[in-house]
């Protein structure tokens, strides 16, 4: 940059837009000051806090690593429709990060991300900035609100929640399902994929169905999916419904909801206006908008177009971003992410030692869906790395339950307690 | 002549070791995934079957069985089917050296 701080700081006393250097790089401080090598995470979500652990895991420590999370505990979005459900609170989901500290020695940041360099290896936050030889973005999803008019995050935090991660929304919700009287509809509108959590949408009707089914029995569950069809685990959600839940759940495609009306909970489709008494909206979705400080987004300007050998961003090198935010053939799933984040991890070790990452990455998915109070449904698969097509694709075998069984419902409890210790212990 | 035998063989025990360390890592991240399930290095902390120590013949035993049907399974058969019998091989070296908790 040939702009000198001289130049800042009579451009600034002259009045002339600060605005222009986000994160105010010339005063920040640094943070922790950095002595060897580091990598910098940002987001502990699955794909961040599996990346900073496993970085140190596999480097023998010898490898710093910063992890920048804004939010004071881990809360798991798998599994949190069971909360909608009562088989859950959202403490039951909630875990700390002090072991990631503790066994590990990840220097946890607590602030949100205002800036990113890419040329100077540089990430700002309100109070200071931190140095970095690679940075791992895990940044999540972010919801495109203007893409539904009338929604935006204080109607969401307040009123039309999506809940679509997992906090106060959440509960939210459940306290609007226990408010809602005998007889009266929860609506869920359902946005185009690609989106977080392919069949999660279809998991909260039939745990928002199970709670009805047992307090509120006269009450109905309408789902308005913009997809044309029940985009995962069809056959195995379809019987639930119609097994478990007998008149109960209406699913309606090609529903896509571009208007709402915050007052009388009515959400707009191209066909008609449909009214609820609790209503709940998924918006589209996109990368997290620490995506976008650093302009990673390059795919349709939602997604993160990446290596898959290594994870490294299309855009910046020395930049990697993991989980739901990357453009891929891949679920967005918390399985997938946290498997995203070990290629990414190993790659990265390789990479700074300069030595060459693992040729043919190898990851699976595991997917489970609570259809009841004890029964799940899933769907696994095998993802290869194809050099020809430089993606990941889908190996032979992959598919979904036979049936739904309270045996899988019984696994997906321990798949939950496996991978929240995987990501956090 | 001897000299250059020697130094043969001394060059290809290097290169052996250089290439088994890049298989293990290999390994180690094909076993990586698995840990979602069967939890950190395959301890699982219940329900899905603790892998770590497991003895390789079992491993790979099973992992035939599932893909062949001769074990029924929720999930693993179709698991097993992603994976070649090179693989089954790797994991259950990876697995059978890691330390039960």
């Amino acid at each position: 940059m040939s702009f000198s701080r001289r130049d800042f700081l009579k451009a600034s006393a002259a009045g002339i837009v600060i605005g222009a250097f986000p994160g105010l790089a010339f005063a920040s401080s640094e943070l922790i000051k950095k002595k060897g090598q580091r990598v910098v995470v940002v987001g502990g979500g699955f794909g961040g806090a599996t990346a900073a652990k496993y970085i140190r895991k596999w480097s023998n420590n010898k490898i710093e690593v910063v992890l920048i999370e804004r939010n004071p505990m881990f809360i798991s979005c798998p599994m949190s429709n069971t909360v909608l459900g009562g088989g859950r609170t959202i403490d039951d989901l909630t875990m700390s990060y002090d072991e990631l500290k503790k066994k590990y020695g990840i220097k946890l940041v607590k602030g949100e991300v205002t800036a990113i360099d890419p040329e100077k290896q540089t990430v700002m936050l309100a109070d200071g900035h931190l140095k970095y030889d690679r940075l791992i973005v895990s940044p999540g999803v972010d919801f495109m609100y203007d893409k539904v008019e009338g929604l935006n995050e204080s109607v969401a935090n307040t009123s039309i929640t999506h809940a679509w991660k997992a906090g106060a929304q959440t509960v939210l919700l459940r306290k609007q399902l226990e408010a809602m009287p005998d007889g009266g509809v929860f609506a869920i509108s359902i946005p185009k994929g690609p989106y977080r959590c392919p069949p999660g949408p279809y998991e909260r009707a039939c745990q928002v169905a199970h709670y009805f089914k047992a307090n509120k029995p006269k009450s109905k569950v309408l789902i308005l999916d913009a997809n044309p069809d029940i985009v995962s685990k069809k056959g195995l959600f379809m019987a639930a419904w119609n097994e478990l839940y007998p008149g109960m759940v209406e699913y309606r495609p090609n529903a896509l909801v571009s208007k709402v009306d915050v007052a009388s909970k009515t959400a707009k489709t191209e066909f008609d206006d449909v009214k609820a008494d609790v209503l709940n909206v998924l918006p589209p979705m996109k990368a997290g908008a620490v995506a976008d400080m650093a302009g990673l987004a390059n795919v349709d300007g939602r997604w993160c177009g990446v290596d898959f050998l290594t994870y490294e961003s299309k855009v910046h090198k020395g930049i990697h971003v993991i989980g739901d935010a990357v453009s891929a053939a891949l679920p967005k799933s918390g399985h997938m992410a946290t498997s995203q984040a070990k290629v990414c991890a190993a790659a990265v070790i390789e990479l700074m030692q300069d030595k060459q990452p693992d040729q043919n990455p190898t990851i699976a998915n595991t997917c489970y869906s609570m259809v009841s109070g004890n029964e799940a449904v899933h769907v696994a698969n095998v993802y290869r790395f194809n050099a020809e097509k430089q993606a990941m694709i889908s190996a032979e075998g992959g598919g979904v339950s036979a049936k739904r069984s309270e045996l899988e419902g019984a696994f997906a409890g321990y798949w939950l307690k496996n991978i929240l210790n995987d990501v956090l212990l | 002549m001897i000299m250059s035998r020697t130094l043969l063989v001394v060059f290809g025990m290097l290169f052996c070791t250089a290439a088994q360390a890049e298989v293990d890592k290999h390994a180690r991240n094909l076993a990586a995934s698995c840990s979602a399930c069967h939890g950190t290095d395959g301890n699982s902390e219940g329900g899905m079957p603790v892998l770590a120590a497991l003895d390789k013949v079992l491993f790979v035993n099973q992992m035939k069985d599932f893909k062949s049907g001769a074990r029924p399974a929720t999930v693993m058969h179709q698991h097993a089917k992603g994976y070649t019998d090179e693989e089954y091989e790797l994991l259950a070296d990876f697995f059978a050296a890691q330390k039960r908790h």
